[in-house]
C-alpha cells in the first residue's frame, strides 16, 4: 500500500516541459486550427481573420458527403477485412514458441513502420502491369497476357488492408496471450473440437477485444493519406488525401480546417467508444 | 488445427513479405525499367542512391530529422511518464491522454494544424518545422514505453535508495533513470523508425522545401517509376527489421507488445 | 508483564511512537498506536495481511506521513523528517536490489552517494560482505545470486552506514522454509552482535518466537498485545492473540464460581484468574497442554472432558487428536508421538488438562 504524494515544486517543474511541448505544439496549433475554420478565405491561397460559417457549411456540400462516405465505406471495410485475418492468425501467433513469436511479430512490426508511400508502391508494383502478378502468372504459363490492377478500388481495399494489418495484429495480441489456456484446454476436456472452442470459447470471450480492436484499425484506415494517392483514382481518395488537397494544392485552409475538425470529431467518437469497450473488457477479465 | 495454423501463418507472411520481395528483385534489376523476371543482375541502383545529390541529400535530410524528433520525443515523455506515475495528479488521466492523443488521431489533423500554425508563426518551411510536429506526434511511442517501465518498477527500488539517504534527484539519477534506459531507446527507436517513414506530416508542413526521403520516393512516383525507388524502399525495409530485431533481442518485445508474462513462460517451455 | 513494556521509559535511544494514526483514501491502516521499543532490542510486528503492521513500519522509515500523532527516536521528534535524512537501515519484502548495480555497487551504494572515498567504499564493502559471509562475491551481479545471497545483500547494504534503527519488512518471506529458518538464526546473531535496534514486521509466529526479544501482536490498525515472545504464547491477553500466535482450543462457557466454569454439560476448574459469578468467559486451552485419557477419572484435579475421537493424524514430530466433547468445536489434543494413546475415529477417551492451562482471554462480542 505506496502512496504518492502530491507534486511539490519539484514536481511541478518535472512536469512544466512535456506539458508546455505538448500545449503549445499541440493543442496550440489545434486551437489555431479551430479558429481559422472560420476564418474567410481569399482566393488565391490567403485567408483572414472573420467569423464565418460558410466552411463549416460546405461540408454538407455534395463533395465533401461524397469524400466522407466513401472513406467510411472503404475504411470499413478495410478494417473488417484486416480483423477477420488478423484474428485467426493472432490466436496460431499466441500458441507458437516464443522464437517463433518474436520473429513474426518483428515481421508485422517492420511492415508496420514501413512508409505507407513503400507500401503503396511495391503493392502498385504487385499489380501494375510491367511486374506484377499478372507477369509472373504470364511467366508460369497461366495468363495469356499481363493486365494492370492498379489503380482501382480493390487496389485501394487491398492496401488499406495492408497497412492496417499490422495494427490488427497487434490490437489483439494482448488479450489472445492473455487468454487462459486453460479455458480452451477446460473446452476440449468437456469434449469440443478445436473448431467449437475457437467459436465458443475464444471468440465470444475476446468480443470486446475485436470490436476495439476494430474500431482503432477503422480510425487509423480513415487517417491514411498515400494508399488512395497511389493506387487509387480522384474518385477513389479518401478523406486525409481530400483535406491535404484542399490545404496545399487548393490554398482552401480555412475549409480543409473544418473538414479536419469533422475528423477529429469523428475520431474521437470512435476511440470514446473503444475506452467504454475496453473497460467492459477489463470488467470481464476481472469475472464480472 | 496445426495444418490450418501453417496455412493462415504462410498466407499472412505471404501477404506481409511478397510485396517486398517483388521490389526487391526489382531492385537488382539491371535494366533501367521495371522487368519481371529480372534481366541480370545489378546492384547499381543501390549505388545510384548515395551517388545522386538529390537522393542523398533526401537521406541525409531524413536521418536528421528522424534523429532530432526522436530525440525530442523522448525528452517529452520522460519526464512526462515520470512524473504522472511517482505523484499524485488529480489531472493525471488528463495529462496522460494529451499526451496519447496526437498519435490516436489521423495525422492529417496533426499536420495540417502544424501547418497552420507555423504559417500563424510566419516561419514557414523549415526543417525544425518537421522535427517538432514529428517529436510531439511520435512522443506518445516513448511515452508508451516508458510508462510501461515505470509500472513494472519495483516501487520498492526507488524506497531503498531514499531509506540510505538519497534525495529525491539523487534516486532520480542514480536509480529511476539507468533503469528506464532500456525503454527511452525503444521508444527512441520506434520514434525514430517512424518518423523516418512519415509523409502527410512532413509534406504539409515543410513539403515544399524541405524534401524528406518518403516525399522524395511520392514526387518520383509522379514521375514514373525508378528502380532507385526499389532500391530505397529495400533499405528502408531493412532498416526497419533490423531496428526491430535488435529490439527483440535487447528488449522484452513480447512484453512490450502486451503479452502477459506468466503466459509467456509458457510459450517458452514449449507447452 | 504486558503493563511495564508499555510504560517503561526506555526512551533513551529507543523509540517512541505516541497515537500514531494512518489513513489512506478510503481504508484507515493504522488506528492510534503507542508504543515504546527499547533500544538495541529486536522487536517484531506480527500479525495477519491488512493489520497495519507494514504502514506502521514504512511511517517509522519515514516513508509514509502519518496521518495523525508522533515519532520520536532517542527523545528527538522524527515525525518530518524525510526517509533519506532518518539514518535507517531497511529491508525490503521483496528486497529491492537494485537490477544494474553489482553486489558492491548495492552495499556500497550509501556511502557512494555521500561521496566517500573509493578505497574506503571498497574496504567497508569487503568488511560488511565478510559480516554477511559473501566474501569475494562483491562483482556479482544481483541477478546471479541465490534466494539466500539475495537476502545477505539486502541485509549488508541496509547495515552499511550502522544505522540507528534497522528496519525489516518480511525479510524473508521470499525463501523457502528450510532456508527461511537458517537465516532467522542467522539474522537474530548478527542484531545481537551488532546491538542494533531492529523492527520487523512479519505475519509468522515462529520467526517472531525465533527471533524476538518483544512482540507487538497487531490486528486491524490496532496493537493487540505487546510482550516477550514466550510470554505472548503463554498467556494471550486475547482470543485473536491465541488464535493467531499458535493454535489454541478457545473453550467459552459461563462462570460459576470464581474458579469454575460451566462448558455445555462440563464443569471445568480455571486457574490464575478470579471469574465473576455469572460471567460469560472464554478461556484459551494450547492443544500441547491438554492429554488423552482412556478413563474417565480426573487424576491431581485435572479438568476431564469426555468424548468422542473424530479425526487423527501423526505428522511424525507431532500428532493431534479432534475430539468432540459436545462444544460445537472439537477440542484438539496434541503431544509427542512417543506419547501417542491408541485410539481411532469413533472411540470414546476423554480430555484432561490441568486448571492453570486454561488461560481466560478478551472476547470482543
Amino acid at each position: 500500500m505506496s502512496e504518492r504524494s502530491t507534486p511539490d515544486a519539484r514536481g511541478w517543474g518535472v512536469l512544466a516541459y512535456p506539458v508546455a511541448m505538448l500545449a503549445v505544439f499541440f493543442l496550440g496549433p489545434f486551437l489555431i486550427m479551430l479558429a481559422t475554420s472560420f476564418y474567410h478565405r481569399i482566393p488565391g491561397g490567403f485567408y483572414e481573420p472573420a467569423f464565418e460559417l460558410d466552411n463549416w457549411k460546405r461540408l454538407g456540400s455534395d463533395l465533401f458527403v461524397d469524400r466522407a462516405m466513401f472513406s467510411i465505406r472503404v475504411s470499413l471495410l478495410a478494417g473488417i477485412v484486416g480483423i477477420v485475418v488478423a484474428f485467426p492468425f493472432t490466436y496460431f501467433l499466441t500458441s507458437m514458441r516464443r522464437r517463433w513469436q518474436v520473429t513474426l511479430l518483428v515481421v508485422v512490426l517492420s511492415a508496420l513502420s514501413l512508409s505507407e508511400v513503400i507500401i503503396g508502391f511495391t503493392w502498385s508494383v504487385i499489380l501494375g502491369r510491367a511486374a506484377g502478378i499478372s507477369n509472373i502468372l504470364v511467366w508460369l504459363g497461366l495468363m495469356d497476357e499481363s493486365e494492370a490492377y492498379a489503380p482501382g478500388f480493390w487496389a485501394v481495399l487491398l492496401g488499406l488492408v495492408a497497412i492496417a494489418f499490422p495494427y490488427c495484429v497487434l490490437a489483439i495480441y494482448p488479450s489472445l496471450s492473455r487468454l487462459d489456456r486453460e479455458v480452451t484446454e477446460a473446452a476440449q476436456t468437456l469434449g469440443a473440437s478445436p473448431w467449437r472452442t475457437f467459436w465458443t470459447v475464444v471468440v465470444p470471450v475476446t468480443r470486446p477485444t475485436i470490436v476495439a480492436g476494430f474500431l482503432l484499425v477503422f480510425v487509423f484506415t480513415l487517417g491514411s493519406y498515400l494508399i488512395s494517392a497511389i493506387l487509387g483514382r480522384p474518385e477513389h481518395w479518401t478523406l486525409s488525401v481530400f483535406i491535404s488537397d484542399q490545404a496545399s494544392f487548393n490554398a482552401n485552409v480555412p475549409f480543409a480546417a473544418a473538414m479536419a475538425l469533422f475528423l477529429t470529431v469523428v475520431s474521437l467518437v470512435i476511440v470514446a467508444i473503444v475506452l467504454w469497450f475496453e473497460r467492459r473488457a477489463t470488467a470481464r477479465a476481472r469475472g464480472n | 488445427m496445426r495444418a490450418l495454423r501453417l496455412v493462415v501463418t504462410v498466407i499472412v507472411v505471404g501477404f506481409l513479405l511478397g510485396p517486398l520481395l517483388v521490389v526487391a528483385v526489382v531492385s537488382i534489376n539491371e535494366n533501367r525499367y521495371m522487368d519481371f523476371p529480372p534481366q541480370g543482375f545489378s546492384l547499381e541502383w543501390y549505388g545510384q542512391m548515395f551517388a545522386d545529390p538529390a537522393w542523398r541529400a533526401a537521406i541525409v535530410r531524413s536521418l536528421i530529422i528522424a534523429t532530432a524528433s526522436a530525440t525530442l520525443a523522448v525528452s517529452i515523455a520522460l519526464p512526462l511518464a515520470y512524473a504522472l506515475r511517482s505523484y499524485r495528479i488529480r489531472l493525471a488521466p488528463l495529462l496522460y491522454a494529451l499526451g496519447i492523443l496526437p498519435f490516436m488521431l489521423p495525422p492529417i489533423i496533426s499536420a495540417l494544424g502544424a501547418q497552420i500554425f507555423w504559417n500563424a508563426t510566419n516561419h514557414i518551411g523549415r526543417i525544425e518545422n518537421v522535427i517538432v510536429a514529428h517529436a510531439v506526434f511520435f512522443s506518445t511511442l516513448p511515452l508508451v514505453t516508458i510508462s510501461l517501465a515505470m509500472e513494472a518498477m519495483d516501487p520498492h527500488l526507488p524506497e531503498a535508495a531514499r531509506t540510505m539517504g538519497a534525495d529525491q534527484r539523487t534516486t532520480f539519477r542514480t536509480i529511476t533513470l539507468p533503469l528506464l534506459i532500456p525503454s527511452m531507446v525503444t521508444g527512441f527507436a520506434a520514434a525514430f523508425v517512424l518518423s523516418l517513414n512519415e509523409y502527410i506530416i512532413a509534406f504539409l508542413v515543410a513539403g515544399f522545401s524541405v524534401e524528406t526521403l518518403p516525399i522524395k520516393i511520392f514526387n518520383s512516383l509522379r514521375y514514373g517509376f525508378t528502380p532507385t525507388i526499389a532500391a530505397v524502399s529495400v533499405a528502408f525495409i531493412l532498416i526497419a527489421a533490423t531496428v526491430f530485431t535488435l529490439f527483440a533481442v535487447f528488449g522484452n518485445l513480447l512484453r512490450f507488445l502486451g503479452a502477459d508474462p506468466a503466459v509467456l513462460e509458457r510459450a517458452e517451455r514449449g507447452r | 508483564m504486558t503493563a511495564d513494556v508499555q510504560t517503561a521509559p526506555s526512551a533513551d535511544g529507543g523509540l517512541r511512537l505516541r497515537e500514531l494514526k494512518k489513513r489512506f483514501a478510503d481504508v484507515e491502516a493504522v488506528r492510534g498506536v503507542d508504543l515504546d521499543l527499547p533500544s538495541g532490542k529486536l522487536v517484531s510486528f506480527l500479525g495477519p495481511s491488512g493489520c497495519g503492521k507494514t504502514t506502521l513500519l514504512r511511517m517509522i522509515a519515514g516513508l509514509e506521513r502519518p496521518t495523525e500523532g508522533r515519532i520520536f527516536l532517542g527523545g528527538e521528534d522524527i515525525t518530518d523528517r524525510p526517509a533519506h535524512r532518518r539514518d535507517i537501515g531497511m529491508v525490503f519484502q521483496t528486497l529491492a536490489l537494485f537490477p544494474h548495480l553489482s553486489v558492491a555497487g548495492n552495499i556500497g551504494y550509501a556511502m557512494r552517494i555521500r561521496g566517500v572515498a573509493k578505497e574506503q567504499i571498497r574496504r567497508r564493502v569487503e568488511e560488511l560482505l565478510g559480516l554477511v559471509s559473501l566474501e569475494g562475491l562483491g562483482d556479482r551481479r544481483v541477478s546471479q545470486l541465490s534466494g539466500g545471497q539475495r537476502q545477505r545483500v539486502a541485509t549488508a547494504r541496509a547495515l552499511a552506514l550502522e544505522p540507528r534503527l534497522f528496519l525489516l519488512d518480511e525479510p524473508l518471506s521470499a525463501l523457502d522454509a528450510n532456508l527461511r529458518e537458517q537465516l532467522q538464526v542467522e539474522l537474530r546473531l548478527l542484531q545481537q552482535k551488532l546491538g542494533i535496534t531492529t523492527i520487523m514486521v512479519t505475519h509468522d509466529q515462529r520467526e517472531a518466537m525465533t527471533m524476538s526479544d518483544l512482540v507487538v501482536v497487531m490486528r486491524d490498525g490496532r496493537v493487540e498485545q505487546v510482550g516477550e515472545a514466550l510470554d505472548v504464547y503463554r498467556r494471550p491477553a486475547t482470543a485473536f492473540v491465541a488464535r493467531f500466535v499458535g493454535s489454541s482450543n478457545l473453550l467459552r462457557g459461563t462462570a460459576v464460581a470464581s474458579d469454575r466454569l460451566r462448558l455445555g454439560d462440563h464443569d471445568v476448574r480455571v486457574g490464575g484468574t478470579a471469574l465473576t459469578v455469572g460471567a460469560e468467559v472464554t478461556v484459551s486451552l494450547r492443544p500441547e497442554e491438554a492429554h488423552l485419557r482412556l478413563d474417565e477419572r480426573a487424576a491431581d484435579g485435572d479438568n476431564v472432558l469426555s468424548g468422542t475421537v473424530v479425526f487423527m493424524r501423526d505428522l511424525g514430530e507431532l500428532f493431534e487428536c479432534y475430539v468432540d466433547v459436545g462444544l460445537g468445536d472439537p477440542v484438539i489434543v496434541a503431544g509427542s508421538p512417543r506419547e501417542r494413546i491408541d485410539v481411532r475415529p469413533g472411540d470414546r477417551t476423554s480430555v484432561a488438562f490441568a486448571p492453570d492451562a486454561c488461560v481466560v482471554v478478551e472476547e470482543p462480542s
